[in-house]
């Protein structure tokens, strides 16, 4: 499995580092996590409820990061351990990229492999999830950092 | 004897009420008081050392009874799962065997492969606790690839690489000389795609065990139960055989995958003991496609030589054969025995050479499915022979008449180790070419251009060989058990007939059949015969159902009791008539001396009620019969396909397909057919559909039916099946098998249609579109 993408999040690339070393903001963001605890200051736990196609599972996730060049670029390497669902091995390499007024471009590309029911099961389907769980992890990391969208937020508590 | 239940009659199964009705009794179907349910721990790594597994949570489930891992069982002593044949390598050591725990004990092999068995109160409370299981994996690097798997670093500690064994079979030397000397020489690298049985019924278990008589109980999906009590007995060590009885039965679907002894049943019946309990397991689907054997998985390159008028001179294989992490129950054997001894085919190659070797990879074992290595000879001769007419600008068909064995040949003593006994191959081929309009095709093909479609036709004259036999040759060859049958035909005091075989029925309607032949042969009603098997506590002893053995050794050795029984009726019915039994003649169910008649129901009475008996004769009328085979039989035949084949989508179309077999004498031709039909479809699938792969990570991704393409009705044509008659010369009722037939010779009939319209050799099973639209872009 191997995927990439950028996004433009728009706020100053120093904010855009902090929150990607936040475990508080990294919980928020991707979905399906019930918690996440830094171990270290390069090391992360969580738990994270997900489904690839039929296979559901409480995954326990490890992250390491590696390469750390504050503030433009990791290597976070992820294991993920699913029992009887099976396991995930990943490297995420992500970079950040001043833009125009301010903003920050965030380029990444994962690799990674399943094994066993995951990949018995979900392989045609785990590029589909994967690539989901990707967009959804910066859509909410944009929500979460925008601005405009905190000032939509207030004005609109509802 | 009624012509409509007889020999040669078409009688409706008795099996299929059951089975249709819902009323069949599945080993999933069975329920004992005091049942729990067991669950497997299964690897999800292809290759990873054991480390501490934590079952503390597991354990706090409510309703979870116990944990067993692969610490367990190795501390109980409890033995590895056998291969029963012993492979020579060519410098005559003994093949490499890696030992095969029935659960992991330091280090898994395979994704799937056991390693706990989780026994709870139900399945919901199992589930729930395997998931809990806490088991910590150093994963190593796996070994997949079939042909890089021997020069790869060994996956089992203790063997200095992955080659099981080396085996050859033939004149080298001599093979080689022909081949440097041929006119032509065509050259053929070939896989033959590993296979996913997927019978319809999973396998099972229901394991009892109980204190008072210290006696186990296993009922479970086997196609012989009493190979599974011998290795349970004597190799895995659970309980002596008087203490332990298997029962299979009724069984949906075997296909070769449930012949071997397994771990689960192994485990679920040791496990059984241990809680006290009986213990349930039935697989997943998804379980079945990572634990079952799988089938086939050949690497070969095959290389035919051809005088100057066509005539083969040489024929050599080198092949590797995919054997598994583990030496499966016959594994061993099927790359080797069941294929190198049949790539003569029907034809009289006088320089034949086949070297294999047999690989460990970190894939699930593999061993025999339907057709067991003759399917895997038939694709290797029956491909090469179609390349070489090509190659040679020969017509396919006339150059497999030149070289086909004569029926004058036989007995034909081929140069790997056969000696076929009978055949007529000309007459099957010429039968198959008028049924399929050969003459026709041309136009056909024409027809089909016009619509956009490739049209393609393929032949493969297949030869095979049933009933592994006979017993002291096998077992000098390194086979663990004998290739004999057993039976026993007992004649109850009021004239019913029960039958006791040791075959083992799960499809193929033994109960039917062997009712027919029995009823034929004592001129008893069909419906007075009942046929029992599957079970170690009724049936004497018996080696079960593989390799289309059924009838020809299992049938053959009712014959034998059947004689048995004349014979002793003969000695009572002439006391009873007081004449010598030398002027008693048996015919038509009755005993009959000048204008005397005795019926056997009224001697099979006075064998029970012995009033007027002869003194030095026992009295009952029951006799047992074990039957060998002096030799296998041959049951060959002609199959040919014709292919439409899609130019925009790559898809292809089978839209024609001609089988005609020899099969000897044929008890009930509805069966033949319907056990032609079931070999063709799979057949089909092996070509087009069905692939097992396993990605470079030992990972399975073809492990359910969303990747792993099975046929369907509109996969396949309606298949026009007829027969030739070469009764077998060795067996009573001269037959010789049809189970395997039609998945032996129709894959490489189906590729050699569909690289007739591509015109080219290169296409690989399963011609999947995506493959065949990428040869026709010149991609």
């Amino acid at each position: 499995m191997e995927q990439s993408g950028e996004h433009l999040i728009p706020v100053e690339r120093a904010t855009v580092w902090r929150s990607l070393n936040d475990p508080v903001v990294l919980a928020r963001c991707i979905s399906g996590c019930q918690s996440m605890e830094q171990l270290a200051d390069d090391r992360f736990a969580a738990t994270v409820k997900a489904r690839v196609g039929p296979v559901r599972a409480t995954f326990e996730v490890a992250l390491t990061l590696t390469d750390i060049h504050p503030p433009e670029s990791y290597v976070l390497q992820v294991e993920v351990k699913g029992k009887a669902a099976g396991f995930g091995k990943g490297l995420a390499e992500v970079a950040l990229a001043e833009a125009e007024d301010g903003t920050t471009l965030l380029r990444y590309s994962v690799a990674g492999r399943v094994g066993g029911k995951l990949a018995q099961i979900g392989a045609r389907l785990i590029d589909s999830a994967a690539r989901k769980m990707a967009d959804d992890f910066f859509s909410a990391l944009h929500e979460a950092l925008d601005p405009a969208a905190d000032r939509q937020q207030s004005a609109n508590p509802s | 004897m009624s012509t409509e239940t007889g020999i040669g009659a078409a009688v409706k199964r008795r099996e299929d009420l059951r089975f249709i009705t819902g009323r069949g009794n599945y080993t999933d179907d069975l329920n004992v008081p005091g049942q729990t349910c067991g669950v497997f721990l299964r690897s999800p790594y292809a290759r990873a050392k054991i480390g501490a597994i934590d079952a503390t949570d597991a354990l706090q489930v409510e309703g979870a009874l116990a944990v067993f891992t692969g610490r367990d069982t190795a501390t109980d002593g409890l033995g590895d799962l056998p291969c029963g044949w012993l492979v020579k390598s060519k410098d005559g050591s003994d093949m490499a065997a890696a030992p095969h725990p029935p659960l992991a004990v330091s280090q898994v092999n395979y994704v799937g492969e056991p390693y706990g068995l989780v026994v709870a109160e139900s399945l919901a409370a199992a589930r729930e606790a395997a998931e809990l299981v806490a088991a910590d994996f150093e994963e190593l690097t796996p070994v997949v690839a079939t042909a890089e798997a021997a020069e790869a670093s060994p996956i089992h500690e203790g063997l200095k690489d992955n080659l099981a064994y080396d085996w050859e079979l033939g004149d080298e030397a001599a093979t080689d000389s022909a081949l440097a000397t041929a006119a032509h020489v065509t050259r053929l690298d070939l896989t033959n795609n590993r296979l996913i049985p997927n019978a319809m019924e999973p396998r099972a278990a229901l394991a009892t065990f109980d204190p008072a008589s210290g006696n186990y109980e296993l009922r479970t999906t086997s196609q012989n139960p009493h190979l599974e009590r011998l290795v349970l007995s004597a190799f895995v060590r659970i309980a002596p055989e008087h203490k332990l009885r298997v029962v299979a039965p009724d069984v949906g679907g075997g296909f070769g995958s449930k012949i071997f002894v397994y771990a689960e049943e192994t485990v679920v019946t040791w496990a059984a003991a241990k809680v006290g309990r009986p213990i349930k397991w039935t697989a997943e689907r998804s379980e079945a496609f990572l634990a079952d054997a799988h089938g086939r998985d050949h690497v070969t390159h095959a290389e035919l030589g051809l005088d100057g008028a066509g005539r083969f001179t040489a024929l050599k294989a080198r092949t590797t054969a995919n054997l598994g992490a583990y030496l499966s129950t016959f594994g061993s054997a099927v790359p080797t025995y069941l294929y190198g001894t049949l790539l003569a085919g029907q034809y009289k190659t006088p320089n034949i050479h086949v070297q294999t070797h047999g690989v460990y990879t970190n894939t699930a074992p593999v061993d025999a499915y339907r057709g067991a290595g003759r399917p895997e000879a038939t694709f290797v001769v029956e491909r090469i022979v179609e390349a070489a007419a090509r190659e040679t600008g020969r017509d396919p068909v006339e150059l497999r008449r030149l070289n086909m064995i004569e029926p004058d040949d036989f007995p034909y003593e081929t140069p790997v180790a056969l000696v076929y006994d009978t055949g007529n191959y000309q007459a099957s081929l010429d039968k198959a070419l008028h049924l399929a309009d050969y003459a026709g095709f041309k136009q056909r093909r024409a027809a089909s251009e016009t619509r956009g479609k490739r049209r393609g036709i393929g032949f493969s004259c297949y030869i095979e060989a049933c009933g592994l036999a006979p017993s002291q040759l096998a077992i000098q060859l390194g086979a663990g058990v004998g290739l004999y049958e057993s039976g026993e035909v007992r004649v109850n005091p009021t004239g019913s007939v029960t039958v006791f075989t040791g075959s083992h029925s799960h499809g193929q309607g033994h109960e039917t059949t062997f009712a027919q032949v029995v009823s034929d042969k004592l001129g008893v009603p069909f419906d007075d015969v009942e046929v029992v098997h599957g079970d170690t506590g009724r049936v004497e002893f018996g080696l079960g159902t593989y390799g289309s053995r059924s009838l020809a050794v299992g049938g053959s050795a009712l014959i034998s009791a059947s004689e048995k029984i004349i014979a002793k009726g003969t000695r009572i019915a002439a006391h009873m008539m007081q004449t010598e039994p030398t002027n008693v003649a048996f015919e038509e169910g009755a005993f009959i001396s000048g204008n005397q008649r005795l019926t056997l129901q009224e001697v099979a009475f006075a064998s029970y009620v012995p009033a007027d008996y002869p003194p030095d004769l026992e009295p009952g009328l029951s006799e047992k019969a074990f039957y060998d085979p002096e030799n296998f039989t041959y049951p060959a035949g002609a199959h040919i396909a014709e292919v439409e084949v899609d130019e925009a989508t790559g898809v292809v179309q089978l839209v024609n397909f001609v089988a005609v077999d020899d099969f000897g004498h044929i008890i009930n031709p509805m069966i033949v057919d319907g056990q032609v039909h079931g070999g063709l479809a799979q057949g089909a699938g092996q070509a087009l559909l069905e692939h097992g792969i396993y990605d470079a990570n030992g990972q399975l991704t073809t492990g359910s039916y969303m990747d792993y393409c099975m046929p369907r009705a509109d996969d396949v044509p309606d298949f026009v099946v007829d027969t030739t008659v070469t009764p077998c010369t060795h067996n009573p009722l001269g037959v010789k098998g049809c189970g395997e037939a039609g998945a032996i010779g129709s894959p490489a009939a189906i590729i050699n249609a569909v690289t007739d319209a591509l015109g080219t050799e290169d296409i690989a099973m399963p011609a999947t579109p995506e493959q065949v639209w990428r040869k026709l872009s010149g991609l």
